[in-house]
């Protein structure tokens, strides 16, 4: 199954057993979504619940929270990331803060979906990965969705809860294929070992999992070890128990990122692991992250720009030839 | 009806107005923290839409205080939320900017300006889809109106054929600028004119703003589509305590004051005196009982920082 196909199945069963749930944002009706992912339900359950909205991003978010308050549970589309922006006064001041502020009397059982991340050429206002921004603000929860299973399940759970959730994609996931079943458990709330190892523990999340787990054995054969890989899953608030007891046993972690070094997202995991862990640990964690500058469209430098599957080979080896592996 | 009506805009104005001057003072004695924002001035466009909107929802911006009470929350627990005690409407979690109370249909006190206007255009929406016709009003300043949320709602309001009231107070200041250097437009509500139906109003007149907004209301719920309503008015006191007010003449203030509206409504000759002196009395009486409450209520517990923030059960909502 392709992930937009997932999370597709996901809004669709969630619309037809529950008649609260509606889609708002750009093109997602009569036109089937920029990225296909709410194709059919425009067919399916009419403009009155797939609602098509103007460019108008703080108030596809505003008018989402409003109709949270009056009783629906929307789910919001936001054609990417990067144009979220538009959107963050309603997602950092009112939609992370009305519970809190109101005594818990107003609740927001809202999601706000978004494709983000790096694609191929699209220059620097379209190629950004913006976790941080989302998950550095409390009263939000941030989950994200590497394949099928996280992304059908991920966002099932997302609609239902009564916490507001952004809800994290990658664009280039979108027509990738990933084994599919119903039935496979999946807990949004918890980190993923992904393949169990006992000398190294990669973290990576959204479309970076995929680019570990292509050199994993390459890695572990080069080093001669056993790795092990862990999708972290929630960004906020993080399965940082998983993440720690992991590290516990290998004495070793690589965190590996799409977003800028510079208050990349890994920062934050590396200082909470590190911080149960450090006596535990037999060498200095290493970050492999994006570049401290904009994305550029020239596809050579736009590849030197972020981790490939070949650099995180190649950093990790380096590391751990240098650090007794 | 008349009378009955005048009694209850009487006995909310001067409540409103009683608790302000209240907490004011409670303010200055440092019972009261962070920042204070008095609507000493515009009570007819806060009671009077309030009362219009009896069982619709109400959203609003940060000066909040007097739709609070019109909306029908006690006094004693808006005191206790200024004096951030665990008593207080949101817990002494939001303060002054931050009334809520669904119960109530009130979903007050947002403090980015203009941000809560597409709020109200999303309940609006939601009420529709249930096929609730109660009818929402949305209260915001002039200088909201420069903002991208304003016309993004306008927009959306109209184009979704919402049942929703937008009321501007325009009190021709966002704190220090005065609306001619801020907007290009200075007659508010022919910036909506494109949009849908909207008028200007004497925002200092009572049954002027209970009329409109009650007319506006009848046409929303009849129409599905949405209503402007400019109302002029004032603010007396600064816009919030730490404002110095420079911007402003003396004889500009006294002016404003001179049209006062509980004045006002006092003079209509549809109050007696005794009823005058029986609702200055109660009011007194009954903001003293909301500061001593406020006074004598316990803090909120320590654990109260962590809790409303998540739901603590949805652990358990894993498909």
């Amino acid at each position: 199954m392709l992930y937009r196909e997932a999370l597709n199945l996901a809004l669709d069963e969630m619309m037809e057993k529950d008649e609260t749930v509606v889609v708002l944002g750009e093109d997602v009706g009569f036109y089937g979504g920029n990225y296909r992912v709410t194709e059919g339900l425009y067919a399916k359950y009419g403009e009155r619940r797939v609602i098509d909205t103007p460019i108008a991003e703080n108030s596809i978010v505003g008018t989402a929270i409003g109709m949270a308050l009056g009783g629906l549970r929307p789910v919001a589309e936001i054609m990417t990331a990067n144009f979220a922006m538009l959107a963050m006064d309603q997602i950092v001041n009112s939609m992370s803060k009305l519970r809190y502020m109101s005594g818990g009397k107003l609740l927001l059982p809202m999601v706000v979906r978004m494709p983000q991340g790096v694609v191929k050429q699209l220059a620097s206002q379209h190629s950004q990965s913006l976790e941080s921004m989302f998950a550095c603000v409390p009263g939000i929860r941030v989950f994200t969705a590497s394949d099928c299973i996280t992304a059908y399940h991920g966002l099932k759970t997302a609609i239902m809860l009564d916490d507001p959730v952004i809800f994290l994609e990658h664009t280039l996931l979108y027509f990738e294929k990933f084994e599919f079943s119903k039935d496979s458990f999946y807990n949004p709330f918890k980190a993923r070992v992904l393949k169990e190892g006992k000398d190294l523990t990669i973290f990576s999340y959204l479309k970076m999992v995929h680019d570990v787990m292509k050199v994993v054995t390459q890695i572990e054969n080069t080093l001669n070890i056993s790795v092990e890989v862990i999708d972290v899953g929630p960004l906020n608030p993080l399965d940082l128990e998983t993440l720690t007891n992991s590290v516990k046993k290998t004495k070793r972690f690589v965190i590996v990122e799409e977003n800028p070094k510079h208050g990349g997202f890994g920062a934050t995991i590396l200082s909470a692991v590190l911080e149960e862990t450090f006596y535990n640990l037999d060498a200095p964690p290493l970050r492999i992250a994006g570049e401290d500058t904009p994305i550029p469209y020239n596809r050579k430098l736009e590849l030197l720009a972020i981790p490939t599957p070949e650099k995180i080979y190649s950093k990790i080896v380096k590391w751990g030839k240098e650090n007794g592996l | 009806m008349q009378q009955s009506l005048a009694e209850k805009f009487y006995y909310l104005m001067k409540l409103g107005r009683v608790f302000e001057l209240r907490a004011k003072e409670e303010y200055m004695k440092g019972n009261i923290g962070g920042f204070l924002h008095l609507a000493i001035g515009e009570e007819a466009v806060h009671v009077g839409a309030t009362v219009a909107f009896e069982k619709g929802d109400i959203f609003t911006h940060y000066r909040d205080h007097v739709y609070a009470i019109a909306k029908g929350i006690e006094p004693k627990y808006l005191m206790a939320e200024l004096f951030g005690k665990k008593t207080g409407v949101a817990k002494g979690k939001g303060g002054s900017m931050h009334f809520f109370e669904p119960s109530l249909n009130f979903y007050g006190g947002n403090a980015i300006v203009g941000a809560h206007i597409p709020h109200a255009v999303g309940m609006a929406y939601a009420r529709k889809y249930r096929g609730e016709n109660t009818g929402v009003l949305v209260a915001f300043g002039d200088g909201a109106t420069n903002s991208g949320n304003f016309y993004e709602s306008l927009n959306l309001a109209s184009l979704w054929k919402l049942p929703i009231v937008f009321l501007c107070e325009n009190n021709l200041y966002a704190i220090g600028t005065r609306i001619d250097r801020a907007s290009a437009i200075t007659d508010i509500y022919l910036k909506a004119k494109p949009y849908m139906m909207a008028k200007q109003i004497d925002g200092m007149d009572v049954f002027e703003v209970y009329k409109a907004v009650m007319e506006a209301k009848e046409y929303i719920q009849e129409e599905s589509k949405p209503y402007f309503i400019e109302a002029l008015t004032y603010r007396y006191e600064p816009h919030s305590m730490s404002d110095t007010g420079n911007y402003r003449s003396a004889r500009e203030l006294e002016i404003a004051k001179s049209k006062d509206p509980i004045e006002r409504l006092k003079k209509s000759g549809l109050l007696s005196e005794s009823y005058i002196k029986y609702i200055d009395d109660l009011v007194e009486k009954e903001i003293e009982e909301a500061v001593e409450f406020a006074k004598n209520s316990p803090e909120p517990e320590e654990t109260e920082l962590y809790t409303d923030i998540y739901c603590e059960v949805c652990k358990n909502v894993i498909p």
